[in-house]
């Protein structure tokens, strides 16, 4: 079935109310793209779509999905692949609900390192409730409740997942499409936490990081010789504060999943109708 | 009353006085003795301060007395905290050759038993054992066949070698020794009979989790909290075995959202936690019931609000089980009243939660978490256990719901509110769910007649169940009686033996136990033939109380207890009595 399987059937019939020309369509694009690409079809596949923007996505997708509340998508995704290891799980959402309202999360999700792959579309904005600062605004990006900036860092999310121990850290681009769905099918492929930032940007109330910027300053590590299973480099790279990547930056070449480590391969989901399980009345006698 | 007897070891935290007290109670319910524990946290001086307690008798016992027959004291404090409960004749083993013991005074009437406890470890192989000498000199003072002992000591070392199992052994007999060379004379009257039956021995929080692997629970997530932690340390390396697995999540918020991922998945799954977490859950929660996803949730409930008192009983959280969440959210809430029930509500938990698609709450209390009592193991007949996993398709079936387009309908609208549930994997079966008001499809959608479809179905699912399920109250003591006692959650047992109390003192009761929060049963007509309604619970405004006088447009009196502490019969028999006078519950000082 897999080789009949076309990006399309990963679209539903809604259509995106995604305004005209947001990075998400292109996001979403290589998403379905990649995951056609990797064998997958809708009916294996499990999508967690976080709140904002981006956490629409579940609703123009074909698939098994939820879409659940803010920064919470990351446990919801665990928990869909834990309890069966056959689907393939992608979790979706922004830079506000990964970063900062479910910034503890994400911590965790990197460090478990359970093997689905999780796409951030990081706009630099709050888009859905209209224009405030996110985690990764600049310092000075003014908005209506920071009018001279927020006045602190952005948060590094590729510096973040690294502390926390990623095996995969990519970062891309919604409008280089071939290199947008090449990076995500890397990160399906990976045993492993697959991480994507993805620079997605929002036209309406983004100015500032915009399609132009990002085609001006982003440096393409495939057009480079960089390695990208050597850590050293990749923390060089996660920290430039001068220049801003696409691609790969970093790959655990012995990553390991989750579920590899805790031997976790079955679906939960099918259990013994006709009673408690087999063996259940030794649960009793342990009590003697 | 029960012919019962009272034991405790006390101390500070630190000197493993849970796990010796749990080697004693094991030791009796090996004999065939009935056991039911309590742990002491309750200092009447300071902190620090702890002690087991363990009530035993050859007939089923349901709750804490005040009184103490034999007390191992490692601490003078611990003799001064339960004087009021000592009486003549009460024995006090403790070691006169500790500092802090030497100058300890035995009050006349009792009978101190000096025992050199940590000599006598040492010479059995360590002074880490100074307890179990304690406990081999307890059997003596009890006549209390010390091969049950054995049998325990076998039971909690037994995995970590043969050697330390005999050593504990001989440091017991050490003790069983010095009390028959030194005070052969000295009169001990307790006589502790065995019986041939066997009994299980386990508390409420294991009862929880031993029901969930009996339900076919596969996915526990949960963050450690008192006195919840026990649920997940219990499945931790045994649900394993069944092919399930237990994550300790980076704290509540991703606890009930792990468990939903899983319950997504179509696992059956929980998360259990205390009211602090059910705080932080109380957002996904309104997730859960929308979506229609099957989950269970254990509200193991503390004193509160905010950290409250966290080692102390209370029945503070109903409200927020029955209320909790933005928006009105239909769910399901059970109360077990009892260790045993804890276990059979955990698995109805798991049939209400798939049948009906809604979260369901398991609202246990500290009471019952820490206390081990004995049950037959029939109590727990596995063979018993019915698994409904409700509507479930399959690929065949799937066709049966879909739209003219091919869509699977996973909110579709029903007449008995229940929508059918593919898993992922089914082929043509995908679908997404949200926390959006949606339409059949799991797609959003603001169009009013949808949204009102929506709402109606899933609260038509309550409705179903009213009819469908039997959510009867358990009934105790005179069915004709004037009185009515209505009470929820581990006051059961103390309210039965609360009975032959109020029965000596000649007032005839009628109780009703309701394990069925929501929905739960009517009990109007109950009232109407009562002149008077009492309801008890260990909460201080009667939040259960303000229900069922809602429910029945009367108006009911209230035992309520909020110092920590669970009731206690003979208290209880009085707060009923006075309250049934019209002088109202004696307030402690």
């Amino acid at each position: 079935m897999s080789s009949q399987v076309r990006f399309t059937d990963f679209k539903s019939d809604k259509q995106p109310t995604w305004c005209p020309g947001c990075g998400d369509f292109g996001t979403m694009n290589g998403m379905m793209k990649a995951l056609a690409e990797t064998g997958n079809d809708p009916d294996n596949t499990f999508v967690v779509a976080g709140i904002g923007c981006s956490g629409k996505i579940g609703t123009y997708m074909h698939s098994y999905a939820i879409h659940g509340v803010h920064g919470r998508a990351l446990p919801v995704g665990t928990g869909v692949k834990m309890a069966n290891p056959d689907l393939e799980v992608m979790v979706a959402g922004g830079d506000g609900d990964g970063y900062s309202i479910g910034a503890g999360h994400f911590v965790h999700a990197v460090r478990r390192n359970v093997d689905m792959s999780y796409v951030v579309m990081d706009n630099r904005i709050y888009g859905l409730t209209k224009g405030q600062a996110s985690p990764t605004s600049r310092e000075d990006f003014e908005t209506a409740t920071t009018p001279d900036g927020p006045k602190q860092p952005p948060v590094n999310p590729l510096a973040l997942a690294l502390a926390s121990g990623a095996t995969f850290i990519a970062q891309s681009f919604s409008s280089d499409a071939l290199r947008h769905q090449e990076i995500v099918r890397q990160a399906i492929e990976h045993d492993g936490f697959g991480f994507v930032n993805v620079f997605s940007p929002c036209v309406t109330f983004n100015d500032v990081d915009t399609y132009d910027y990002f085609r001006d300053s982003l440096v393409d590590l495939a057009e480079t010789d960089y390695d990208p299973t050597d850590r050293e480099a990749a923390k060089e790279k996660v920290l430039d504060a001068d220049k801003e990547y696409m691609g790969v930056l970093y790959r655990d070449e012995d990553s390991r999943s989750y579920e590899r480590t805790h031997g976790l391969d079955a679906d939960m989901s099918d259990i013994d109708e006709s009673g408690a399980p087999e063996g259940a009345m030794d649960l009793v006698r342990e009590f003697y | 009353m029960p012919a019962d007897f009272n034991w405790a070891i006390g101390g500070e935290a630190g000197d493993g006085i849970d796990s010796t007290g749990k080697i004693f109670a094991q030791a009796l319910s090996r004999a065939g003795r009935h056991v039911f524990t309590s742990k002491d946290f309750a200092s009447r001086i300071r902190g620090g301060y702890t002690a087991y307690k363990v009530r035993t008798s050859t007939e089923k016992v349901r709750s804490v007395v005040d009184r103490l027959d034999v007390l191992v004291a490692l601490t003078p404090r611990t003799i001064e905290e339960n004087l009021e409960e000592l009486h003549d004749g009460s024995v006090v083993i403790y070691d006169g050759e500790r500092t802090t013991m030497a100058d300890v005074e035995i009050p006349g009437e009792m009978i101190g038993l000096d025992v050199p406890l940590k000599r006598l470890a040492e010479d059995a192989g360590g002074a880490i054992m100074r307890n179990v000498v304690a406990l081999g000199a307890a059997c003596e003072a009890t006549s209390f066949d010390i091969e049950h002992l054995d049998s325990s000591l076998k039971k909690r070392f037994g995995d970590k070698g043969q050697s330390l199992v005999d050593n504990n052994k001989q440091a017991a007999r050490l003790g069983q020794e010095y009390v028959q060379e030194h005070y052969a004379d000295t009169d001990l009257e307790y006589d502790l009979d065995t019986t041939d039956n066997d009994y299980v021995l386990l508390n409420g929080d294991e009862a929880i989790g031993m029901g969930a692997i009996a339900a076919g629970c596969r996915y526990y997530a949960g963050y450690p909290i008192t006195p919840a932690t026990d649920v997940m340390t219990y499945l931790k390396g045994r649900i394993e075995q069944f092919g399930g697995h237990v994550v300790q999540a980076e704290d509540e918020l991703a606890a009930i959202n792990l468990a939903l991922g899983a319950a997504r998945a179509g696992a059956r799954s929980m998360t259990a936690t205390s009211g602090p977490g059910i705080d932080l859950m109380s957002e996904t929660f309104g997730l859960v019931a929308t979506s229609e996803t099957p989950l269970v949730v254990c509200d193991v409930m503390r004193s509160g609000p905010s950290t409250g008192m966290p080692t102390k009983q209370e029945q503070g959280d109903l409200n927020m089980m029955l209320y909790g969440g933005h928006g009105e959210i239909p769910r399901f809430v059970l109360a077990p009243t009892t260790v045993d029930e804890c276990f059979w509500k955990t698995v109805e938990a798991f049939n209400l939660a798939e049948k009906y698609q809604t979260p369901v709450y398991v609202a246990s209390d500290l009471a019952m978490a820490v206390t081990e009592q004995t049950f037959e193991p029939e109590a727990f007949d596995m063979d018993a256990v019915e698994i409904d996993r409700g509507k479930v398709v399959d690929e065949e079936t799937v066709e049966d719901h879909r739209t003219e387009a091919g869509g699977f309908k996973p909110h579709e609208v029903t007449d008995d509110g229940i929508s059918p549930r593919a898993f992922p994997g089914t082929a043509g079966g995908a679908h997404m769910s949200t926390g959006l008001e949606h339409d059949e499809q799991g797609r959003r959608t603001e169009d009013a007649e949808m949204r009102v479809k929506q709402v109606d179905k899933r609260n038509r699912k309550v409705e179903t169940a009213r009819e469908r399920e039997d959510f009867s109250p358990r009934e105790f003591g005179d069915p004709d009686a004037d009185n009515l006692v209505v009470t929820w959650g581990s006051n059961e047992g103390t309210l039965v033996e609360a009975l032959e109390f109020l029965e000596a003192d000649g007032i005839d009761v009628r109780i009703l136990s309701v394990p069925y929060l929501f929905p739960r049963p009517d009990l109007a007509e109950e009232f109407e033939a009562a002149d008077e309604v009492v309801v008890v619970e260990c909460n201080a405004t009667g939040q259960f109380a303000d229900v069922l006088e809602h429910d029945t447009l009367s108006r009911v009196e209230r035992v309520n207890k909020y110092d920590g502490v669970q009731f206690k019969a003979d208290e209880l028999a009085d707060d009923i009595r006075r309250t049934l006078a019209g002088e109202g519950q004696e307030v402690e000082a």
